[in-house]
């Protein structure tokens, strides 16, 4: 059933990854337009969209030419009709993290924004209500990022009464 | 001790001028953006030009002629923490915006904690309905990264375990849609149903939930002896019992007001969100991973894909009670076609050795020392693996540094996605509705904060 390996648009770094997937490694200025175009491709779904925080852990693999970054984010796209997926894995900046939300191509990934934004603090242009989704509003700092420490910060409560 | 700060209505503005992110909220409409609230009436395909129609919700309403409303995160209806606000015009829903993380635990930063061979005492207690298909979706991806084989049997045995898990999951659900639909007596022949398998689950894990049965390797323990006995009355007594439920819901008036017709979905709008599971093939998209994208054994049996038209309430029913069926067909067969041999993979880097080993092999009680201590190491890597859960696709991806412990590990939680389809089904319904809505999506709250 399978059909022709998913192919990404020329200029566009590619590998072949675990579990026989394509990902791309596309510059912040392809991304739109690189998920745009496998959306085009019958990738008719955004299945899963998160943020990795690659602090301690900068050596890892990628292609020659991909420059690596602090925040990368990691977007699997799914394609029902040829049976297929593609990751798409795109390096979002080191101090101010910032990617186009994919918002308008798939409604989909509002949630899954919000929650990387809320966990990393990717900033995604063009989101319709980037806030925070799983932490409370007044929540100070982002919590999956490797430098926020587990039992550093006391629990916080929003009306708990104390010195703030 | 500084005044503890009051949120109340009158000071929304303050609200959101004094964090940084805004408010989760739904708001005034003169306070929301056009996008916002586009997306709280449920326009899903809006940017598109299609499908949505201004006019079929009063785009703008005066704030004076409607009313926000707060429901949940503690209401009986709401399957646990979720909290929707609601805005009303009389008895109808205009905008709906949930709001979660009231049950938020961290647990991706827990993963990142711990090594490899705990990870799955953590993943198994987010969806906790279907504990064994959230340790499956782990172990899977970690025996990707390993690029270990597990033997047949373990194959064999988590998935009859993850079809047996499967019915539980969707007896629970059976039951709670009964009750929110105020079918009490479904409340309890569902949780009578279910105690069967958890019994099962109790002699063979050693637990009725959580069970941490499927570990990297393999599985936790062989199946007890006679259980093909134990699996054949459960098969039989729920396969049976299904055709009551069919007696006492489908075709009963008052059941079928509620459900037929209520709260559509096109197939557009559910591939749009993302939405996957009994949801998606209920607007008649034949997408199931176990059939889609074979994992384990199940190109091996034959099941029907359960595939339904409108996308409506009834249909979630529908396809949730015959897939009942259809993963009851797969047990009988996992039942004849059990094969024999190992149940866990004989890798001593992997699976600890058996204890009577420890006594005489210092090999062994090294590799077991080693193996509890500081776990086993993983290649450096990424990968993505899905599993079909009862709601969805269950994603678990995976960054692996070379050390003992997951990088990053995330799960994509199926009902966290389908959750945002609330605001596209209860757009224009009535407030009895949304209890349907919330009961048809079937969201696990344990699984949508994680």
């Amino acid at each position: 059933m399978t059909g022709l390996a998913p192919m990404a648009p020329p200029g566009v770094l590619t590998a072949q990854g675990l579990a026989a997937d394509l990902s791309c490694f596309p510059t912040r200025e392809q991304y739109f337009s690189l998920i745009e175009s496998f959306k085009h491709d019958a990738f008719e779904m955004c299945v899963d969209l998160c943020g990795v925080d690659y602090l301690e852990f900068a050596g890892r693999e990628l292609p020659d030419g991909v420059h690596p970054t602090r925040f990368e984010i990691v977007v699997n796209l799914l394609s029902l009709s040829k049976r297929q997926r593609v990751r798409v894995r795109v390096q979002a900046g080191d101090e101010a993290p910032e990617v186009d939300s994919l918002f308008s191509l798939y409604p989909g990934t509002e949630a899954m924004e919000r929650e990387a934004f809320d966990m990393f603090g990717v900033l995604f242009r063009g989101h319709p209500d980037l806030t925070r989704i799983l932490m409370p509003e007044e929540w100070e700092g982002h919590p999956l990022r490797k430098d926020y420490g587990t039992g550093r910060v006391p629990v916080q409560f929003k009306e708990a009464p104390g010195p703030r | 001790m500084s005044e503890p700060t009051i949120r109340t209505a009158e000071r929304i503005d303050l609200l959101t001028a004094e964090t940084s992110e805004g408010a989760q909220e739904l708001l005034r409409r003169d306070l929301t953006t056009s996008g916002e609230l586009s997306r709280e009436v449920g326009a899903v395909l809006r940017l598109d030009g299609h499908s949505f129609d201004p006019n079929s919700v009063d785009y703008d309403r005066r704030d004076d002629e409607t009313m926000i409303i707060n429901m949940g995160p503690s209401h009986p209806s709401t399957h646990g923490v979720l909290r929707l606000m609601l805005e009303l015009d009389g008895e109808f829903v205009l905008r709906t915006k949930p709001v979660i993380g009231y049950l938020h635990t961290g647990m991706e930063k827990t993963g990142e904690e711990l090594s490899y061979v705990q990870g799955a005492t953590n993943v198994t207690r987010m969806d906790y309905l279907s504990p064994v298909i959230n340790e499956l979706a782990y172990s899977m991806a970690v025996e990707k990264l390993l690029g270990i084989d597990v033997p047949d049997r373990a194959v064999w045995i988590r998935m009859m375990m993850s079809e047996l898990n499967r019915v539980s999951s969707h007896l629970v659900w059976m039951a709670t849609n009964g009750m929110d639909l105020g079918a009490s007596s479904m409340m309890i022949y569902g949780l009578r149903e279910r105690e069967l398998i958890l019994a099962f689950f109790e002699k063979t894990a050693g637990l009725r939930m959580n069970l941490n049965y499927v570990r990297p390797g393999g599985v936790a323990a062989d199946l007890p002896d006679g259980w093909q006995d134990d699996v054949l009355v459960i098969c039989d007594t729920i396969y049976e019992r299904t055709f009551e439920y069919d007696q006492l819901l489908t075709g009963q008036p008052i059941f079928r007001e509620r459900m037929v017709g209520v709260a559509p979905m096109n197939a557009e709008e559910a591939l749009a969100l993302s939405v996957t599971g009994p949801l998606l093939r209920s607007t008649g998209v034949p997408w199931d991973l176990r059939r889609s994208m074979p994992y384990l054994a199940y190109d091996q049996v034959e099941f029907d894909v359960i595939v339904g038209t409108f996308g409506d309430n009834f249909d979630r029913y529908a396809i949730r009670l015959n897939e009942i069926r259809e993963s009851i067909r797969i047990i009988r067969q996992c039942i004849d076609m059990m094969p024999s041999g190992d149940y866990r993979s004989q890798d001593p880097k992997v699976t600890p050795p058996p204890r009577a080993r420890i006594g005489e092999s210092m090999e062994a009680l090294i590799h077991h020392f080693k193996l509890f201590t500081e776990g086993f190491h993983v290649p450096a890597g990424e990968v993505y693996l899905a599993v079909e859960s009862p709601r969805g696709e269950l994603g678990c991806y995976i960054v692996a540094d070379g050390g003992p412990k997951p990088y990053r590990l995330h799960v994509r939680g199926p009902s966290f996605v389908n959750l945002q389809a609330v605001s596209l089904l209860m757009r224009g319904g009535a407030m009895s509705d949304t209890i349907t809505v919330i009961s048809t999506i079937d969201p696990v709250m344990g699984e949508v904060d994680r």
